[in-house]
């Protein structure tokens, strides 16, 4: 009776559950509880929950979201690089019959969770931040299309970074690698609720993620200033365009399989179990699908950046503007037709591999001629070497190393020595950390005085960069000899002594990536200290290109108290070469978009949706499910969505800035 | 400049010199192929990079801002003839490697027999191939030699410069049979079977494993791939046969059972269809054959002309000592041929179809009688 009243309660949750017997997890979960507890008092304190509350996590600026964003993927890169220094230090050590010091029920969590965690929850919402803050201001629009979809994506993302956080501490976490093959992620296989975290926490932030999609392009479609045609837009803009159709037109995919597998494991059928007509290859080919697009989901944003800071920092308009734009396109549509090369190892035919091979080099030509652009752009320039061009240059040698042992892979015979062997894993975090990351940092460094009027204090950011830099060589270029010495990847322990010594460097180059992060939060930390020195009250210190650099810094609310007349692609540098003269009087009232607390509501009550389905407390899940649709109705007799800014608020808050401006000169 | 790189790499050329890079230098004939592809293609990739990442240093030192006598032309942003090369020289260089690509996989796909030992060396005429059937299990490898009816756990052997024909498959998750000395990967799935051929050129003792995760035991999945002269490949036959050992369905399913870092096991005599019943699923007495499955289905389902490949198949089973004592699930032999009984369908005059079209399994069971 006892027990079908707590079943009924908690599911499959019990005491068990909770890994109160591993010392590991116990000492990160004080850890996490006190320093919880520190941050709530502190915020208790400075009375900062109401602040919080109506000005941030209801917010629907585009700005302050793409804030949170960047918050966001900071904590996980955290998280997901503990999980990689545990790796790495496994490795080191668990030769000559040792064990290590992580069993197989903990290493086997801590790849996967790595994966998904520097994936989904690091990479999208640092990419997803910066299209957020940067896209509206380069077309000179005041919101996003969407604002309150913008936010309800945001705590989505949140959402399922939440559950997976979750995992640590209450049950566990997948033990299938980052992309859940069944059937290895299948119910005989996982009967625990590891899976159903990967599964719920990505279906969650799914649903963030194309929502945010649809947002941004509905954005860049619709709300550019007059005289900004397709071939007038930056290339940011352009890659985040072509990254959001990339999001639309892939997330479903991987909200589709997933709603199979989970079909597989709750309701009991067979889409991909062994028997019974199902057939796992499908999972492969479907995920892959969505997976490959990812991939340049992550790195198309990068590669604008790159654009606006080659032609920032070498005083020049970008090279082969055009060639660009097409590029771009012919890599997003490319990016659909090569998913196969992920399995090429699984027998198909030689006409089949061969196709999608050879289609996977196609791509190499057009991020060749992209390589070829930035290069041409810096010829007869002035090159200014400020961080982001430091991360630019570091991109350019360390990408085309990526790229090129890619193109390797893409050769299926090659391919069959070396997938899924460490040469594939040295291959992409060469292009994820030289490509990605690198792009991230670049595009930190340069919109950080935009996003908050004073620059990041430069040494602490070179200390960061050469840690980073020298770092990811010392940690993966071990791991390109490795997988030549036909070492395959997530062993835990290793019977060949000469190996040890690669995993070694390996590690002490993750000890230096561990420096460089450090350095980068030393940096924020001086940087705001300092903030009355690093002060920049022009709204343009690097001398930029492109509209975000014509209003102050941070913009205000309204972004441009008039939208802006297009008639460049370098919209900024056109205007202060014509003379551009800031108008000072005929201020209007400016319609915005109000706050509201609907998004943080509704993503609130899916997480716990998800936590009550992984843990089978049906009772929970019809609630909160009823509760979605009650709050989403709810939402939409909310009639107080907009509000005029007052003139005297526009007025004050342009005069404040024309003080600035005359200040400085 | 790069006096000082080729000064910092030597430690590393030192470093490497000292190790085995055994993609690059195996004993076999498929993997030396496809390690020549790794040099080949990277020298032809080498021709664009090497060039791109000296013009990135070049042009980063020549037009810093600090040096004031290089040219500077802000405005400078097309040339069409430049557009062109940048555009055509990744292009010509990946038609060459597209081409080559072409070639090679077609050329080294796993699933065609080979037409040489080495290079120099075509296959004899007449030359019979080593049939090797491997099962990936929970976590360690099975391998089976019907031309000897042994088989043997954690340890293969082959003889140096015969032709190595696999069939792969895999009891519960998917697996990666891998011997870097020998050849290229391939998956090793469930319900399915794989093909690869390959050939082993010199003796020695190399390392197999398994190179896709596949849970708890994972790490410790490795065997020693044996490469023997042939007189040490007929005794290592002798001594397995003489090990007494016997693996019938029985010993699989007791073996099949997830166990890890299992040592070398040796049987004597194996159930030849084996195999055949470990890729249809239906090792366990009374389990319905997916094989068979299918052409019941083919013939139309139950209703149609089911029933009397349901029949077929229930003869052939019991023939073939299966007797059906345990009912397991849904699909098992007797549920089918009493639905079909109960279903009172039309019959069909003749099954032959069926036998014809069917997968391995499935004819030849049904022929056996």
């Amino acid at each position: 009776m006892l027990e079908t009243l707590t079943t009924f309660l908690f599911g499959r949750l019990s005491l068990e559950s909770f890994p109160y017997h591993e010392p590991i997890v116990v000492a990160t979960f004080f850890a996490v509880l006190l320093g919880g507890i520190a941050l709530v008092a502190a915020l208790s304190y400075f009375k900062l929950w109401g602040y919080l509350w109506t000005e941030w996590f209801t917010t629907v600026d585009h700005k302050r979201i793409g804030i949170m964003y960047m918050i966001l993927g900071l904590i996980m890169l955290l998280r997901g690089f503990a999980d990689a220094i545990m790796m790495r230090a496994q490795q080191a050590i668990a030769f000559n019959g040792s064990e290590g010091y992580l069993n197989s029920h903990h290493f086997d969590q801590v790849f996967t969770a790595h994966g998904v965690i520097m994936i989904f929850f690091v990479a999208m919402p640092f990419v997803t931040g910066l299209m957020n803050y940067v896209v509206p201001l380069q077309i000179g629009a005041r919101d996003v299309s969407f604002p309150f979809l913008n936010n309800f994506s945001f705590w989505m993302t949140v959402g399922g970074a939440v559950l997976i956080m979750a995992s640590l501490f209450i049950g566990e976490f997948a033990r299938t690698g980052w992309l859940a093959y069944p059937p290895l992620s299948g119910l005989e296989a996982s009967p625990d609720v590891g899976v159903d975290y990967y599964i719920w926490a990505l279906q969650v932030a799914g649903v963030g993620t194309t929502l945010s999609g649809i947002n941004l392009i509905c954005t860049i479609v619709k709300m550019r200033a007059p005289g900004m045609t397709m071939m007038k837009m930056p290339v940011f803009t352009w890659t985040s365009l072509c990254t959001n159709v990339l999001i639309v037109a892939s997330f479903p995919i991987l909200t589709a399989v997933l709603v199979l597998l989970s079909l597989d494991r709750y309701v009991g059928t067979h889409f991909f179990t062994n028997d019974m007509g199902g057939n796992p290859m499908m999972y492969v080919n479907l995920i892959w699908i969505w997976g490959h697009p990812e991939v340049y989901i992550l790195i198309l944003p990068c590669f604008g950046i790159f654009s606006e800071v080659t032609s920032t920092f070498t005083g020049k308009k970008l090279f082969g503007y055009t060639s660009m734009v097409y590029a771009t396109v012919v890599i997003t549509i490319l990016s659909y037709l090569v998913w196969l090369h992920h399995f090429f190892t699984m027998g198909s035919g030689a006409s089949v591999n061969s196709f999608f091979g050879i289609t996977t080099m196609i791509i190499s030509i057009p991020t060749g001629a992209k390589i070829f652009n930035w290069l041409f752009t810096m010829y007869r320039g002035r090159i200014r070497f400020e961080l982001p061009m430091m991360w630019t240059i570091a991109f350019m040698l360390t990408f085309v190393l990526g790229g090129m042992t890619g193109v390797l892979l893409a050769v299926p015979p090659a391919d069959f020595v070396l997938h899924n062997s460490l040469f594939l894993i040295a291959h992409f975090h060469n292009v994820i950390i030289g490509g990605v990351l690198f792009g991230l940092f670049a595009g930190i460094y340069y919109w950080w005085p935009k996003a908050f009027g004073f620059r990041l204090d430069p040494f602490w950011g070179k200390m960061s960069f050469w840690f980073w830099v020298i770092g990811f060589y010392f940690a993966f270029m071990p791991l390109y000899v490795l997988g030549l010495m036909g070492v395959t990847r997530r062993l835990r322990v290793f019977e060949d002594p000469s190996l040890q010594i690669w995993f070694q460097i390996a590690a002490f180059g993750a000890v230096l990536i561990a420096l460089g992060i450090g350095s980068f939060l030393i940096q924020i930390a001086v940087s705001i200290l300092k903030r009355r020195q690093l002060v920049d009250v022009s709204g343009d210190p690097w001398e930029g290109r492109t509209l975000e650099w014509a209003t102050s810094s941070p913009p205000p609310g309204y972004n441009f108290a008039f939208t802006p007349v297009i008639h460049d692609n370098d919209a900024w540098w056109d205007m202060k070469k014509r003379g551009y003269a800031r108008p000072l009087e005929g201020f209007r009232p400016i319609h915005m978009p109000s706050n509201t607390g609907a998004g943080i509501i509704l993503a609130g009550i899916s997480t716990t949706l998800g936590f009550a389905l992984i843990w089978h407390i049906w009772w929970l899940a019809a609630v909160s499910f009823i509760g979605l649709l009650v709050v989403a109705i709810g939402h939409t007799f909310n009639y107080n969505r907009d509000f005029h800014i007052p003139v005297d608020e526009v007025v004050r808050t342009e005069n404040e800035r024309t003080r600035l401006l005359s200040g400085q000169v | 400049m790069s006096r000082y790189r080729a000064i910092a790499l030597l430690p590393v050329m030192a470093a490497l010199s000292g190790c085995n890079l055994v993609v690059l230098n195996p004993a076999g004939d498929v993997a030396s192929q496809q390690g020549d592809l790794v040099v080949i293609s990277t020298l032809l990739m080498l021709l664009i990079i090497v060039p791109v990442m000296a013009l990135t240093v070049l042009f980063a030192w020549r037009y810093r801002q600090s040096n004031n006598t290089a040219r500077y032309e802000p405005d400078w942003d097309h040339s069409t003839q430049l557009e062109l090369v940048i555009w055509a020289a990744p292009l010509l260089i990946i038609i060459c490697l597209g081409a080559i690509t072409w070639v090679t996989t077609h050329k080294l796909d796993p699933y065609r027999p080979l037409d040489r030992i080495a290079s120099d060396k075509p296959v004899p005429a007449g030359a019979k191939p080593l049939d090797v059937q491997v099962v990936a299990l929970d976590w360690k490898w099975l391998f089976v030699y019907p031309e000897y009816g042994i088989a043997s756990v954690n340890e293969m052997a082959a003889p140096v410069d015969r032709q190595i024909r696999f069939s792969l498959t895999a009891s519960t998750v998917m697996n990666s049979f891998y011997v870097p000395a020998l050849a290229g990967m391939i998956y090793t799935m469930p319900g399915m079977e794989t093909k690869l051929h390959a050939v082993i050129n010199e003796p020695g003792t190399y390392k197999g494993f398994s190179s896709n995760y596949s849970g708890a035991g994972f790490s410790h999945m490795r065997f020693n791939f044996l490469g023997l002269s042939n007189q040490d490949f007929d005794g290592w036959v002798s001594k397995v046969k003489s090990s007494g050992g016997s693996l019938d369905r029985n010993a699989y399913l007791a073996l099949e059972k997830p166990s890890e870092a299992v040592p070398v096991q040796h049987f004597g005599t194996v159930d030849p269809k084996l195999f055949n019943a470990v890729v249809n699923m239906c090792v366990r007495p009374g389990t319905m054959c997916m094989s068979d499955m299918a052409a019941i289905d083919r013939a139309g389902g139950l209703n149609a002309g089911g029933k009397a490949a349901a029949d077929a198949i229930l003869r052939a089973n019991t023939l073939a000592g299966f007797p059906d004592t345990q009912a397991t699930g849904l699909c098992t032999v007797a549920e089918a041929v009493e639905a079909a009984a109960n279903s009172g369908a039309v019959q069909r005059p003749t099954v032959t179809p069926i036998s014809a079209s069917a997968s391995p399994a499935g004819p030849q069971r049904l022929a056996n009688p």
